[in-house]
């Protein structure tokens, strides 16, 4: 296929969507179908087609819309209307009085449980007003099994642009232009990386998803490989244009397999298109996409050890140098990005550098996406500009802590990561500001604690995964992590001593010190900000020791 | 014990719809050594586990070492030499499930049921599991019963929802 006729199918789909009044969108994101949303689906389906409205509108399965907690969802199109918590018993009730009398239903709209006035247009709601949406722009409004939905929302006209309008030198002074920042966690510019891998001369070179979200509490990933799976293939189709590779690789997390499902059929139906495959959309660029699916290991997120997975063997990190820029994936230059970097090229390449590099803050270009999870009101998926305060995200965005309980702590970065105590609450998201505080940005998981969570539980509770999850291949990270992990069980456990604390603080700075992957380096890192802003848990689990042991003694 | 092996590897007979699914996927990845994984998730879904002869057969087949195999099996938390259980109780116990109470829907099933996380059955009808996060941190805390979703479990109804799967009296 040509470039004429990518564009006749958008308008073709174009044309017949103009044609239904109303687009219905059932959430089927996997939080919503865990909720129930494809018994839903089906049942909107059906009733719509008893009632002969087929050609007036459209349902379709579409990816998260972002509250979660609230689903199933439906969105009606185009009034922005969100209902939430809907069952097959309310469909018919929901056609009747939304779609036919254009009466909206009060008590089942977007929060109408919690907000004094919910919003019709559920887009005025504080939940979605504060967001930024580029990522996750179209998640939610089309249905990620259809290439067409994505292809008349622009879809693949970043890659049409960067293949006949740009040379790759151009799109990777584009990408730094942007100062768009690898969404992994570690934040190295994407420009440079994408430049390095670029420079280097070689047969064959190699682009990689990274899908392996191992980080527990971190699901933005795999809402952006099921809710919108063709920008991440138009992100690394481009990257491999730039970077001069004509094979990529998307390492997706076996535990996620709707993601892996759909990633799959998207690579077919571009395949079937011509967008992917040899001489793409008639340019002489070729490029190929497949899918490797992770076998649950927490270090095949680093980078070397991803690459051994790929290549079948287990997944151990090795030393760096040589950078996988250099020599990656069987020994050739290899580009590794993120599901959520990748998913931002495209509207890079559309808008340009410079509209994205004006969002967020001057360090940190463009928006986060925030998976909201643990005791907060409203959990879900967001996407908000870099710098944006930690309260804003909390309260205003999440509502807050539920059942009048106290906020404690917010933790970032997974087990990499640290906790953000309540004293910080005005302190900006963005890289430089939370590595400040102790924590690192990581892949995006915000965990919100209360009152009644206990910090040395959950010190432990990451450090006896970075224990499980250790490859075992130096001795700072295996040896290290386990002691660490066993000191912490003593003092949770009430037999600590003040010496085992100040072991701790030292035997942490060792293991980060000495460790050879990031894993290691940054496992002891809950534990050292724990320690930093709540060490008065800490010595009260040990004065408690001392009072029992006070006590059995006298 | 020779006898044993035997037995096992007459098992794994050709015309066995589990090994021919296997032969096909690992013709389909061309016998590359470096499609090991794939090739083990295949084996794993139509074995629900992976037994020695079956690595054996891979290895054969592929010739690629047993040793590399078995190392390769035992470094991911997915591959399971030991079977599941006919009807498996996955409980995520990923950050935010872990904030919202998944060990105590785990301590109830350790009551009613005498598993811990890996453990079977004696008549290998039903298995308990643990999984680090499956993502569906927004409706925490979740449990996966042989491969449904269920959002928000509490631990009160964890036994009932478990019996009704493999059959009440267990």
């Amino acid at each position: 296929m040509n470039r004429q006729e990518l564009r006749t199918i958008a308008d073709q789909a174009k044309t017949k969507q103009a044609q239904y009044k109303h687009k219905v969108c059932v959430c089927c994101g996997a939080g919503c179908i865990s909720s129930g949303s494809q018994a839903v689906l089906e049942k909107l389906q059906e009733e719509i087609k008893t009632r002969g409205m087929e050609n007036e509108i459209e349902v379709v399965p579409s990816g998260c819309m972002g509250p979660c907690n609230q689903g199933p969802l439906v969105k009606i199109q185009p009034d922005q209307t969100i209902y939430q918590r809907v069952t097959c018993e309310n469909i018919a009730q929901v056609v009747q009085s939304q779609l036919i009398e254009k009466r909206p239903i009060e008590e089942l709209l977007l929060f109408a449980d919690s907000r004094p006035k919910p919003f019709v247009n559920a887009m005025e709601d504080p939940f979605y007003k504060k967001q930024l949406k580029i990522v996750l722009e179209n998640c939610g409004d089309i249905n990620p099994e259809v290439i067409e939905d994505y292809i008349v929302c622009d879809g693949y006209k970043a890659l049409d642009k960067a293949l006949f309008q740009m040379s790759p030198e151009e799109v990777i002074a584009e990408i730094k232009q942007s100062r768009l920042r690898g969404r992994g966690g570690a934040g190295f510019p994407t420009g440079i990386k994408w430049e390095t891998v670029h420079k280097y001369v070689a047969d064959q070179k190699y682009v990689i998803c990274n899908g392996d979200e191992g980080d527990p509490g971190a699901f933005m990933d795999r809402s952006v490989l099921e809710g919108n799976p063709h920008r991440v293939l138009e992100g690394m189709a481009i990257a491999g244009y730039a970077v001069g590779a004509s094979k990529g690789y998307a390492y997706i997390r076996g535990e996620y397999p709707l993601a892996i499902k759909r990633f799959e059929l998207a690579i077919k139906q571009a395949r079937k298109l011509g967008i992917l495959g040899v001489n793409i959309l008639g340019s002489p660029f070729s490029f190929d996409v497949e899918v490797r699916i992770g076998a649950g290991a927490f270090v095949c997120g680093e980078e070397t050890a991803l690459v051994a997975s790929i290549e079948g063997k287990r997944g151990t990190p090795r030393p760096r140098p040589p950078f996988p820029a250099e020599s990656g994936l069987w020994n050739k230059p290899t580009l590794i990005n993120n599901v959520e970097t990748l998913a931002s090229i495209a509207p890079i390449i559309n808008r340009g550098g410079q509209w994205y590099g004006e969002i967020g803050t001057p360090k940190s270009a463009g928006t986060k996406v925030l998976a909201l999870a643990g005791k907060i009101k409203y959990s879900g998926l967001i996407e908000v500009p870099m710098g944006m305060t930690l309260r804003e995200i909390v309260f205003d965005i999440g509502g807050g802590v539920p059942d009048g309980k106290e906020f404690k702590a917010a933790q970032t970065g997974g087990p990499s990561g640290g906790c953000i105590p309540k004293e910080h609450l005005d302190v900006k998201v963005d890289y430089e500001s939370l590595v400040s505080l102790g924590s690192i940005m990581g892949s995006g998981g915000l965990i919100i604690m209360d009152e009644t969570s206990n910090m040395v539980d959950v010190a432990r509770f990451f450090m006896e995964f970075c224990m499980d999850e250790s490859c075992g291949k130096c001795v700072p990270c295996r040896v290290g992590t386990k002691m660490l992990y066993d000191l912490l069980c003593k003092v949770c456990n009430g037999q600590g001593t003040r010496k085992d604390l100040d072991m701790l603080e030292e035997l942490a700075i060792y293991v980060k010190e000495a460790s050879l992957c990031g894993l290691g380096m940054s496992a002891p890192n809950p534990l050292v900000s724990t320690l930093r802003y709540f060490k008065s848990e800490y010595e009260q689990q040990i004065t408690k020791n001392a009072a029992v042991q006070g006590g059995t003694h006298g | 014990m020779k006898k044993k092996k035997l037995i096992l590897e007459a098992e794994l007979s050709k015309t066995d719809p589990r090994v021919k699914m296997l032969m096909v996927k690992i013709k389909k990845e061309n016998y590359r050594p470096d499609a090991l994984i794939e090739i083990l998730h295949t084996a794993q879904n139509s074995f629900g586990y992976l037994p020695m002869n079956v690595l054996r057969f891979i290895s054969k087949e592929m010739k690629v070492p047993p040793s590399r195999i078995y190392s390769t099996v035992t470094f991911y938390h997915f591959f399971s030499l030991k079977s599941k259980g006919e009807h498996t109780c996955l409980v995520c116990t990923g950050t935010a499930c872990y904030v919202k109470g998944a060990q105590n829907i785990l301590d109830e099933i350790e009551k009613e049921f005498s598993l811990k996380p890996g453990q079977v059955t004696a008549d290998n009808k039903f298995g308990v599991q643990t999984a680090r996060c499956i993502g569906a941190c927004g409706l925490a805390p979740a449990v996966v019963m042989d491969d449904e979703v269920l959002a928000k479990a509490k631990a009160e109804d964890i036994k009932k929802i478990i019996n009704s799967r493999i059959g009440a009296g267990v």
